[in-house]
């Protein structure tokens, strides 16, 4: 096969593949797992709050 | 939404360790950035000793401040943030620890051997092969920390900050084991195992990337929990952040040649790097959006917060240099810009106003929290630090493009008979004025980072000081 061929499928295949991601990502299916995901940077307070509690406690015994 | 573990509780400690130290080598890396830029408006700096010149301490700053003050914050911003997101405690705590005592260990061996002048001569990766050594070891343990953490996560997505963080460590890893495979002669020489251009582009496909991962996508993980949790409100779109991760991954790796235009590197080859690096601006600005338009809705908090103006100046400033950058990389433009201090003002508008800045908010976030404060000691001091740090890096980069395009025209005017209209040292002494300006705002921004110390050092003690209140509770 010849190199040129080669490069301009390899093209494609990105192209193919850029495209599929956003499709995956834009999916309506996957709108409530990615909401999900944004949250988690709130949703852990409580281990937060125990670290910190246990780390004084530890600090001073 | 998961299951959590009563019992679980995170490991501060690497974190603390991290935050403070990324404060200390920040004002030793600077400072050192500071004393060249001084040693180029009056050359007497170096005392005429062969350890404080130029040529010893450039990469000594550069070293300091890339992966001391920079590796720093990422080694706590990661930490903090695998484990924050996971919901899961570090995977091992003495493994941890020994990331943080090796790490610090290569930048002291750092400080010790460049200004002793042993170099492998390979620009952001001078050390020398025993170091290179150590730094991977250090850096498979750190893999093995925030990999193993993710593995036993309690929630059940991995958050996007985490990928960008994953990218950032496999990736740097290949590059650091493949661009310093040399072979030792002495225990302080080595030799670059690749010959003559396939070497400058092996050093360009490394350098390119360590400003592609180490540089971005490992700070753009800082900026994918950071921005959000200041802002208080998730992420503008979640979607768009996994389009900009793999978009951005995927082109960044092609970018490097665009350093080594019309050299003797194949010009299908730099014209290839042009392409690939013209493209990247479009994942580059599409992260830069979603973190900015994070806080559509909330544009007020800007007024009274600090904390989030670093963050969003800092992404202004990556949106900017991230836009200069494919100019720059466009052939007929390098030809004006290559080799002149243009190229030096774009680095520093994405290492001072990107990296150094979005470091500093992330800083001023996690450093109360870590010590169970509801915020840092002095507000005020943190928007005087804002101010000084913007006015330093925009002198900065001001003086360099004035500089950068004059140098640049200078060298290659011509007269009618085909000699050079300027010597190099013409161009040199117009610099001047340049470089002092230059040398006032790397200052100013030091002066801020100095400021910085003393509200840490002011928020620490404050914790000490409640804590001894509470002995009898503890006790």
């Amino acid at each position: 096969m010849d190199i040129n061929t080669l490069r301009g499928i390899s093209t494609i295949l990105v192209m193919i593949a850029f495209i599929s991601i956003c499709l995956w990502a834009y999916s309506s299916k996957r709108k409530s797992n990615f909401d999900d995901a944004a949250n988690l940077p709130f949703e852990d307070e409580e281990i937060a709050k125990r670290t910190t509690i246990e780390t004084e406690k530890k600090d001073h015994e | 939404m998961s299951t959590v573990n009563n019992q679980t509780t995170y490991n501060y400690k690497v974190v603390r360790q991290f935050a403070i130290m990324t404060v200390v080598w920040g004002i030793v890396g600077m400072a050192a950035g500071v004393l060249i830029a001084s040693q180029l408006v009056w050359p007497e700096l170096n005392f005429d000793t062969a350890w404080l010149s130029f040529g010893r301490l450039r990469p000594l700053h550069t070293n300091a401040v890339i992966f001391a003050f920079g590796g720093s914050a990422l080694f706590a911003t990661s930490f903090y943030v695998v484990q924050r997101t996971c919901q899961a405690r570090l995977f091992s705590d003495s493994l941890a620890s020994f990331v943080f005592w090796g790490w610090q260990l290569v930048i002291v061996l750092a400080a010790i051997t460049l200004p002793l002048g042993f170099t492998s001569a390979k620009e952001y990766a001078e050390l020398e092969w025993p170091i290179d050594i150590l730094i991977t070891i250090v850096w498979v343990a750190y893999a093995v920390v925030f990999f193993g953490t993710i593995m036993k996560r309690k929630a059940k997505h991995i958050y996007v900050a985490n990928w960008f963080f994953g990218a950032f460590i496999i990736t740097v890893a290949v590059l650091h084991i493949v661009n310093n495979l040399e072979i030792p002669v002495t225990l302080w020489k080595s030799y670059s195992i690749y010959p003559g251009t396939i070497d400058a582009m092996v050093q360009w496909w490394y350098g390119h990337n360590a400003v592609g991962f180490f540089l971005t996508a490992g700070f753009l993980g800082i900026m994918y929990y950071f921005v959000p949790k200041q802002a208080g409100r998730p992420v503008y779109s979640y979607r768009l952040s996994i389009v900009h991760f793999w978009a951005l991954i995927s082109i960044y790796v092609w970018a490097g040649s665009h350093h080594l235009h019309y050299s003797a590197l194949p010009d299908w080859a730099q014209s290839a790097g042009m392409v690939m690096s013209l493209i990247l601006l479009a994942p580059s600005w599409g992260g830069m959006i979603n973190g900015m338009m994070t806080l559509s809705g909330a544009w007020d908090k800007l007024r009274t917060d600090p904390i989030l103006r670093f963050l969003v100046v800092s992404l202004s400033f990556y949106g900017m240099s991230t836009f200069e950058g494919p100019m720059m990389a466009i052939k007929t433009v390098n030809a004006l810009s290559h080799n002149t201090d243009w190229t030096v003002g774009h680095v520093h508008s994405g290492a001072l106003g990107w990296v150094a800045m979005v470091s500093i908010g992330a800083m001023y976030h996690l450093i109360p929290k870590l010590y169970n404060l509801n915020g840092m000691y002095s507000t005020s001091l943190i928007n005087v630090h804002f101010w000084l740090a913007t006015i330093g890096t925009v002198l900065y980069i001001a003086a360099m493009w004035v500089n950068g395009i004059m140098q640049g025209l200078m060298w290659r005017a011509i007269n009618d008979d085909g000699t050079l209209t300027y010597s190099f040292v013409e161009s040199l002494e117009a610099s001047h004025a340049g470089y002092l300006v230059r040398a006032i705002g790397g200052a100013v921004f030091l002066a801020g980072m100095l400021i910085m110390a003393y509200n840490v050092w002011m928020t620490v003690r404050i914790k000490e000081a409640q804590a001894l209140d509470n002995v009898p509770q503890t006790a």
